[in-house]
């Protein structure tokens, strides 16, 4: 640890971000799509999404933020409305 | 009861962390960080925990992490806890967030230390049942019968019982939980944080490549653990137990799920001797008939 000039400890001290590991979008090999037209709202695949990359708008509806979505699959499965579907990617 | 509802949209751990995709432990940070919100100090030893937090200068997390040498999470959790209490800092919860491995192993000593003192954090194990950043080597919490790259056959020992070792310590509270139920589990947090003392839970952390199953899977493998009886959800308090969630439904044999079920999900499991699943599964129901009678059932 450097002392600086201030007399305190210098710590390597991360900063919140998203992205703090890349766009991990790109790992994706199935792309998750919504059917808006089925969407009950009911916010599971927001609750269950392991990243944090389903995001909420105030009328309830729900997308995906693809620059940090892996692919995962979870959000298609607990889905209680089936409108979810995974796409091949590329 | 904790809802959907009652969870805050905020995250409090962002997207583009370095976590597999489909990481139960991920998904349970999310969580647990949404019940303490943004006045927490997390600690985390080395395991996936730490790796998945990138690189300096980022960090997923919006609350700050302080992370230890593998063996020393209860150890620097209480001298946070006894820094904060010197500097009249009030209303900051902290909490240890472990695997198993740092948990059950190399970290029993600090954990049963300040457990000991009843140090005033909550100390949560993740267990995914191996050591799985380093190339899933065998821990003490890996289940029998399960290969690891330690135990290429399958492991010979029985998964050893943690939270039973946190009770023998009489905290103000023990609870098991499991990522495919976060509702549960917020409620579980949310407990904690209201206590003083040692609080600890035990959480079943589902690893889609330690396990070895498709990462859309992550819940289906959690439930099944809890259904077929595998893991049982409960909390202990005031020398009470008490089952939560679906557990509560599961003391009749006839109610479980058949253990086979759970096993054949996982690559982890494959080509496991009929023997051993039968053996496995006597040792679902005995666990079972021990917490019908500390229940007094
Ligand atoms: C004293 C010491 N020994 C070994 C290691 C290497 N090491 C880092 S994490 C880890 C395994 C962690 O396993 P676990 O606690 O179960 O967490 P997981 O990786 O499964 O999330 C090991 C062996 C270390 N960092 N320090
Ligand atoms: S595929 Fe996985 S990471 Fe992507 S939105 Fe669905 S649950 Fe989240
Ligand atoms: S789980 Fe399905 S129905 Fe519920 S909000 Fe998500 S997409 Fe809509
Ligand atoms: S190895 Fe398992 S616990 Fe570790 S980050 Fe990957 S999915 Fe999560
Ligand atoms: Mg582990």
């Amino acid at each position: 640890m450097n002392k600086a000039k201030t007399g305190r400890a210098k710590v390597a001290l991360s900063k919140p971000s998203e992205g703090a590991s890349g766009l991990t979008g790109l790992w994706r090999l199935r792309r998750p799509v919504i059917d808006p037209a089925k969407c009950t709202k009911c916010h599971l695949c927001w609750l269950y999404c392991p990243e944090g990359a389903i995001a909420r708008g105030a009328d309830g509806a729900v997308w995906m933020i693809y620059e940090y979505c892996k692919g995962c699959g979870i959000c298609s499965e607990v889905c209680p409305s089936k409108s979810i579907s995974l796409v091949k990617e590329g | 009861m904790i809802t959907l509802k009652d969870l805050p949209v905020e995250e409090y751990y962002l997207p583009g962390n370095a976590a597999c995709s489909g990481c139960a432990s991920a998904l349970s940070t999310r969580i647990a960080l949404k019940i303490l919100g943004p006045k927490t100090i997390v600690v985390i030893p080395a395991c996936c925990a730490s790796v998945i937090q990138g690189y300096y200068p980022k960090s997923p997390s919006k609350v700050p992490i302080m992370n230890t040498a593998f063996a020393a999470t209860a150890a620097t959790a209480s001298g946070i806890v006894a820094g904060l209490e010197v500097k009249g800092r009030k209303g900051i919860t902290v909490m240890g967030w472990a695997g198993d491995g740092g948990t059950a192993d190399i970290g029993i000593q600090a954990l049963s230390g300040a457990a000991e003192r009843n140090e005033d954090f909550i100390y949560i194990c993740y267990d995914n049942e191996a050591y799985m950043n380093t190339g899933t080597q065998s821990s003490s919490a890996t289940p029998r019968g399960a290969k690891t790259t330690t135990a290429v056959m399958g492991k010979g020992e029985r998964k050893k019982d943690v939270p039973e070792i946190m009770i023998a310590h009489d905290l103000p509270y023990v609870a098991t939980a499991c990522a495919a139920y976060p509702l549960d589990f917020a409620e579980k947090v949310s407990k904690a944080m209201k206590l003083k003392g040692l609080k600890y839970i035990h959480l079943l952390s589902p690893c889609p490549p330690g396990w070895r199953f498709p990462t859309e899977k992550m819940v289906e493998v959690g439930k099944a653990a809890v259904m077929t009886g595998a893991w049982i959800l409960y909390e202990w308090e005031g020398g009470k137990y008490t089952l939560t969630g679906p557990s509560k439904g599961l003391i009749d044999k006839a109610k479980r799920r058949p253990l086979k079920e759970y096993l054949a999900m996982q690559g982890r499991f494959s080509k496991i001797p009929e023997a051993e699943v039968e053996a496995l599964q006597r040792d679902v129901d005995s666990k079972w008939e021990a917490m019908k009678k500390k229940l007094g059932a």
